[in-house]
Formats: structure tokens, C-alpha cells, sequence
């Protein structure tokens, strides 16, 4: 398991993965070195052969479907969906509303215990900690979602330019990108939330975002530098295609492949991460909107006498982002020539 | 007798004049910190309308090179070119960018080795088509798409319909070529530069797009450039060849001549070494031996000398220059005559190997095998 901290694992591993969106099967020249000998491959008439181009994604979803690991993965993010989607029906009170702050007594009984309708007990405001869980699970899939997305969007748009422009711009960009990586990306997020006047939700999705995009950039402008190389990219410029269609039709939606699995592996993160930011009190202060980080960090003064307060958030952070990491790196192996037999 | 189509058709495209005459091409690739290298060295030919002209030579012999830099599709970076590139009289090399590209596609079209990794995995066989006719003729998506149809039909697509909407792997393997031919041959470009469209595909399948090019081009008028290793895919289909060893052109000749008389020692090296289908009784294949790792740089000797099967001191001295003698020309010193070539019985001469090719073409051209050719 390489280093996570050390910048050059993180390029390396993204740089290895920018990789699987090039030419998987250069062909050289047939001829051999003694002779004019043409050395024909059987390829033949009426069949649709695969192994290659889309086909790659059909076997990749083939070997995916009977992966074991990818499946659990899936049914978690899956069901963390769905639950985040209908989490105000689902859960069976309403998350802000102290319910059990009768029962709490400062001094001898600051949490009440669970009891019938209230399965997990309540935290030290009397408020249900089920329904309190399954409704910040809403507030994790938004930050875990929007970071990705922005940090996407960003990361698209200076890979692209990097790689379809080249030159200057492209050193430009990836001189940044580069100092960005080599800061340790909570470190960085820390700094950015930190900045923020008033801290809120919005403040952690951009802070996350932020440390992804240079993710993004590196990876994209791998993968474009993969498919400016290519053969088809070269067929298309030998038709005198514009040079705008080249990039949006030609290199752009062929490097996508490795930015997928990015994104899956990002979702995690950004699930972590947030968590993080809101456990170290720079997330939303309002503690009406539950959310797992910051339940977690409110959980800290109980730590001794009501672990459980701790474990379920964190629990439910732990496997929501191992579903994405599963599914993330099942996608990734099944996408990389390399880990194939 | 002596009148044959073929001589015909090569006065007409005298008549003409040259459509495309490559003149001095010389392209460097100067890496930083490296020695410089010259993939093609001074290399000139011309290309009637109407024409198929053969570039012939090894792997790493400076055939593909050629090509993109016709195409004006060398990096920018690190290649050096010279020389001229006459399109109609006018100098492609001298071109800005924004108007080779213009000329890309419209005037000159290109086909690749390998048919699956020279179309776009993710966009349909159709809008690959329409998206040349928009980009050269200026036409709609909707209007193109009959035109991209009937292209599809043209190359031998079957159901063209059901293509138009079909990706690049759910073809098969000449299926993929044909559909490249129709992309290249879309916009109507009149110099088709094909570099090794068969080398891909297995032998029947070979000799199908061989047949189907040589029909357009003779359809259309358009002069093909037919880029490959193998004499044995040239024997049936180009009217002149030009054989390239390490850059430079060692030998040209109208197809006949060539195959019937080679002068060359690479060229008879290269016909001796076409693998015979029809199993000839007992014929072994004699490769060449050596490889180009042990070329002579040009400047100074034969680079061929090493592996050539009569090499003579003046070889590794001094360079030889290519003469032009008629219709052919030859850089060789010490040339293979009458005895060497006679050592082979007349049958055993010809590469019979492209029979199996050459019978999917149309017989009307009595001269359409060389093995048809009387040794002289
Ligand atoms: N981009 C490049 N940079 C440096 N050398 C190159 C480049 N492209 C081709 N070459 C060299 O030029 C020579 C001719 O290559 P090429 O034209 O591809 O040969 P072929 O006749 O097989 O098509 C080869 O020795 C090759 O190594
Ligand atoms: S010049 Fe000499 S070495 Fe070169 S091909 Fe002719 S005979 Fe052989
Ligand atoms: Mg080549």
C-alpha cells in the first residue's frame, strides 16, 4: 500500500489510471524485419469480434457483474441513495424536534437510552438518533455529490485545456496542479474552509471541491495526451476535422473512462472529508440539519460514557464511503488492460 | 499486343500532368539532446489523376512518414521538412495550418493500417460519415445523411441503413475498412493516400478491399498513393511502384517492368521473398537476410550494402545516385542482370502468390497479373 501522503503515490496512481483511456492495441507494422512477408490476422468476414474499443466496457461490465466485491460495493451506495432520496419518510421523527428532553437530566442522564420508536436512544437535546442518521445521510450525499461535481467540472476544464492546447497552457496548469497535489489534500481543505467568514454547508462542498480539482486536471489531461496520440484522433485531423469537434468529439468523451472511477473514488473522499471539516467545527454550525461529521464531533464530550453516540455516525461515514471505494476500485481494475487475465 | 490498357491509361495521365508531385521530400526528426534522424531522405514521385502509385519497402523504411508529411500531419515539434509538396502546382508544405487543414479531407483523403483504432469507439459509423460532408461541403446533418448512406452502400456496406447507426466494434473487420474508405472518400478528395489499408485483415478479406479501391479510384478519377510492405498487394493493382529502402527511393518502374525485371537487389530481395499460397512444389521463401539495423548511412556508402546480395567495393564508399532511364529509374552500382534473374525459372519468378488477390479483380486488364507477363 503506497504512502497516501506522498505526493508522488498520488500522481503516479493517477497517472497510471489516466493511462487505461489510451490506445490499448497499437498495432506496428505486420512486416517482418527479413522480408516483404505479410503476416495476416484472422479476422473474419461476418463476425463481430470483441476485446476491443466499446466492446472493452461490455467485457469490463461482464467481469464486473460477477465481481463479488463490486456488487457489495453497489448495494451499499445503492441503498445510501435511496435512503438519502426518501430520508423524511423514512425516518420515523422529525430530526430537529427534542422528543426525549424530558428525559434528560444534565447531571446523572445527559443521553436517554433507547426505548420503543426510539431504536438508537437520543442525543443530549432528546432528539431521535435514528431519524437523525438516516436524514443526515441527505446533507452527506449532497456534500459528496456537489464536491465531486464541482471538483469535476473544474478539473475538466483546465485538463482539457492542458491537454488539447499543450504548450505553455499546458505547463501553466500543470505547474499549479502540481503544487496543489503535493499539499495534503484535508490540509488544504482545512485551509480553505477555514478561510470562510461564516461557515456553512456551501463552505465544505467548495473546500472539497477545490482539493479535487486538481485530481481531476491531472487525470484529464492524462487521458487527453492518451487520445491526442491516437489513431483515430490522427484519422480524424487526416479529414481536416475542426480542431474544436476533435476535442469535444473525439478526445474528450474516449478519455471520460478513467474520470468515472475518479469520480466514484472522489465520492468517498469528499464523504471523509466533510466529515472531517464538520467534526472539526467547520461545517454547518446549525445542528438542527443533522449531519454525520458533525454528530460525530458532538458525540466527543460522551466519548467515555456513551460510546454508541460515536459509533453510529461514524459507522454509518465508514461504510458509505467504503461503498464508494469498493465500487471506485472494482471499476478501476476492471477498466485497467493491465489487472486483466 | 503491345497496346495494352495500361499503357494507355498512363498517356492519358500523361496528358494531364501530375496532380501531385512530391519533389526533395526530406523529413528530420530532431529530438533534444539526440542525433538527428532522417526517416526520408530526398524523396521525389509524381501522381496523375486517375493514377495508383505504389510506395513499397520494409517496416521503418520512411512509407508512413511520407505520408503525413503530405498530409501536413508530421508534429510541428521536432521534424524538420523539405523539399516541395505540389498539389496542382501549389506547395502544400507552404500552406498555414488552418489551410492544410481546409485541403484535408477535401483534397487529399488518407486510410489507416488498423480499421478498429482509426474510428472513433464512441460515435456512430454514420456521424463519423456526415461529420466530413458538414465540415467540407456544408451541409446539414440531415442533408448529409442520405449522401453518408449512399457512400456506405457505395464501399459495399450491406443494409446501410442499420450502419448509419451502428458503432465501429459492432463491425467486422473489413466491414471497418470499408467504412473508413467511405469516411476518406466522402468529401470527394482527388489524391487517396492509403497506407497499408490491408496489413490488418485476413488474405480473402485483403484482396475484397483491394478490388473495392481499385474500382473507386478507376470510378472516380481520384490518383491513389498505395503505402505497403508487401509487392504481392501492389502486383495487381498500381501502375507505377516505387521501392523505398531507408528513406530513399532505390528503384521506380511501371508495374510490368518492375515485376518482370528487377534491377534492383532489394527489389529482387523483396520479390523472392513473397510467400507463395498456391504452394509452389518445393519453393522456399528466401527473406532477406539481415535487418535495416545494419543499414550504411547513405551519405557515404549503398545503405543496403550489408545485406545485399551482390555487394562491389564502390558500394561502401560512395553513394550511389538514382538514374532515370526511360520509364524507370535505379540507385544501384552493380544492378541484377539477365543471368542472376534467369537462375529462377520464369514461373518461379513471378510472385504467383497474388493469384488468390488478383482474381477478385475485374480481368478486363490483360496486364492485371504479372504473372501473365512472357519473361523477356
Ligand atoms: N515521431 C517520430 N519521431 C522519431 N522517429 C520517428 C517518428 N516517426 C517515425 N520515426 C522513424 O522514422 C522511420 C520511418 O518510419 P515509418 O515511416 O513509420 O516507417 P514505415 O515505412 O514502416 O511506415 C522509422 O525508423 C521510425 O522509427
Ligand atoms: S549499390 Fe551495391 S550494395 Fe547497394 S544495392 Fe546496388 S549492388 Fe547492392
Ligand atoms: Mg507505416
Amino acid at each position: 500500500m503506497p504512502n497516501p501522503l506522498n505526493p508522488n503515490s498520488k500522481k503516479d496512481r493517477i497517472d497510471s489510471l489516466a493511462a487505461t483511456a489510451g490506445d490499448r492495441h497499437r498495432s506496428g507494422d505486420h512486416a517482418q524485419p527479413g522480408g516483404g512477408v505479410a503476416v495476416a490476422t484472422v479476422d473474419d468476414a461476418g463476425h463481430v469480434e470483441e476485446s476491443t474499443g466499446v466492446s472493452l466496457l461490455a467485457s469490463a461490465w461482464r467481469r464486473l457483474r460477477r465481481n463479488p466485491v463490486f456488487l457489495l460495493g453497489l448495494a451499499i451506495t445503492t441503498i445510501f441513495v435511496i435512503v438519502a432520496i426518501f430520508a423524511p419518510w423514512l425516518a420515523p421523527h422529525d430530526p430537529a424536534k427534542g422528543l426525549l428532553i424530558t428525559e434528560v437530566r444534565q447531571q446523572t442522564n445527559p443521553i436517554p437510552a433507547a426505548r420503543p420508536g426510539f431504536p438508537l436512544g437520543a442525543d443530549n437535546a432528546g432528539r431521535d438518533i435514528f431519524s437523525r442518521l438516516i436524514v443526515g445521510s441527505r446533507q452527506t450525499l449532497v456534500v459528496g455529490v456537489m464536491a465531486t461535481l464541482f471538483g469535476f467540472l473544474g478539473g475538466l476544464t483546465l485538463g482539457t485545456l492542458a491537454g488539447a492546447l499543450g504548450g505553455w497552457v499546458d505547463s501553466l496548469v500543470m505547474r499549479i496542479v502540481d503544487v496543489m497535489l503535493s499539499i495534503p489534500s484535508l490540509l488544504l481543505a482545512f485551509s480553505i474552509a477555514a478561510i470562510a467568514a461564516r461557515p456553512s454547508q456551501w463552505t465544505v462542498i467548495i473546500a472539497i471541491a477545490v482539493v479535487q480539482v486538481p485530481v481531476f486536471a491531472r487525470l484529464l489531461r492524462g487521458s487527453m495526451l492518451a487520445q491526442r496520440a491516437s489513431d483515430h484522433v490522427l484519422a480524424a485531423r487526416a479529414l481536416g476535422v475542426k480542431r474544436s469537434a476533435i476535442v469535444f468529439r473525439h478526445m474528450l468523451p474516449n478519455a471520460m473512462g478513467p474520470v468515472i472511477v475518479q469520480a466514484t473514488l472522489v465520492v468517498a473522499t469528499s464523504i471523509i472529508d466533510a466529515a472531517a471539516l464538520s467534526f472539526l467545527g467547520l461545517g454547518n454550525p446549525d445542528d438542527r440539519q443533522p449531519e454525520w461529521g458533525q454528530m460525530l464531533g458532538a458525540a466527543q464530550r460522551f466519548i467515555y460514557d456513551y460510546p454508541a453516540l460515536a459509533i453510529w455516525p461514524a459507522l454509518c461515514i465508514i461504510v458509505v464511503a467504503l461503498g464508494f471505494t469498493l465500487m471506485g476500485e472494482s471499476l478501476r481494475e476492471a477498466l485497467d488492460p493491465k489487472s486483466r487475465r | 499486343m503491345t497496346e495494352t490498357i495500361e499503357n494507355i491509361q498512363t498517356r492519358r495521365g500523361e496528358d494531364a500532368g501530375p496532380l501531385l508531385s512530391v519533389r526533395d521530400l526530406k523529413v528530420t526528426f530532431q529530438r533534444s539532446g539526440e542525433q538527428p534522424f532522417v526517416a526520408v531522405d530526398g524523396v521525389s514521385f509524381d501522381v496523375r489523376p486517375g493514377q495508383t502509385v505504389g510506395l513499397v519497402g520494409e517496416s521503418g523504411c520512411g512509407k508512413s512518414v511520407t505520408s503525413l508529411a503530405i498530409m501536413g500531419l508530421l508534429p510541428e515539434r521536432g521534424v524538420k521538412i523539405e523539399g516541395e509538396v505540389l498539389y496542382n502546382g501549389q506547395d502544400l508544405l507552404k500552406l498555414s495550418r488552418n489551410q492544410m487543414r481546409d485541403r484535408r479531407g477535401a483534397d487529399l483523403g488518407m486510410i489507416f493500417q488498423d480499421p478498429l483504432s482509426s474510428l472513433n469507439p464512441v460515435v456512430p459509423i454514420g456521424i463519423q460519415v456526415t461529420e466530413v460532408l458538414e465540415r467540407h461541403r456544408g451541409l446539414s446533418r440531415k442533408a448529409a445523411t442520405p449522401i453518408a448512406r449512399e457512400m456506405l452502400e457505395k464501399v459495399g456496406i450491406p443494409d446501410p441503413n442499420r450502419r448509419l447507426t451502428d458503432y465501429p466494434h459492432q463491425l467486422s473487420g473489413g466491414m471497418r475498412q470499408r467504412a473508413l474508405i467511405a469516411i476518406a472518400l466522402a468529401a470527394q478528395p482527388r489524391v487517396l493516400i492509403a497506407d497499408e489499408p490491408t496489413t490488418a485483415l485476413d488474405v480473402t478479406i485483403q484482396a475484397q478491399i483491394l478490388a473495392l479501391l481499385k474500382e473507386l479510384v478507376e470510378d472516380t478519377g481520384t490518383a491513389l498513393i498505395m503505402i505497403t510492405h508487401d509487392l504481392g498487394v501492389v502486383a495487381g493493382l498500381v501502375d507505377r511502384v516505387n521501392v523505398l529502402y531507408a528513406g530513399k527511393i532505390v528503384e521506380r518502374g511501371n508495374r510490368h517492368e518492375l515485376f518482370a525485371e528487377p534491377r534492383h537487389p532489394y527489389t529482387w530481395g523483396l520479390l523472392n521473398s513473397i510467400p507463395r499460397l498456391d504452394g509452389t512444389r518445393g519453393q522456399k521463401l528466401t527473406p532477406i537476410p539481415g535487418s535495416v539495423s545494419d543499414n550504411l548511412p547513405w551519405a557515404s556508402a549503398c545503405a543496403f550494402a550489408p545485406r545485399c546480395s551482390q555487394p562491389i567495393e564502390v558500394c561502401r564508399e560512395q553513394q550511389p545516385e538514382l538514374v532515370e532511364e526511360g520509364t524507370r529509374a535505379l540507385r544501384c552500382f552493380n544492378p541484377i542482370d539477365d543471368e542472376v534473374r534467369s537462375g529462377r525459372t520464369p514461373d518461379a519468378q513471378a510472385p504467383t502468390s497474388t493469384q488468390p488477390r488478383d482474381a477478385a479483380y475485374p480481368t478486363d486488364d490483360p496486364k492485371g497479373d504479372p504473372t501473365m507477363e512472357e519473361s523477356r
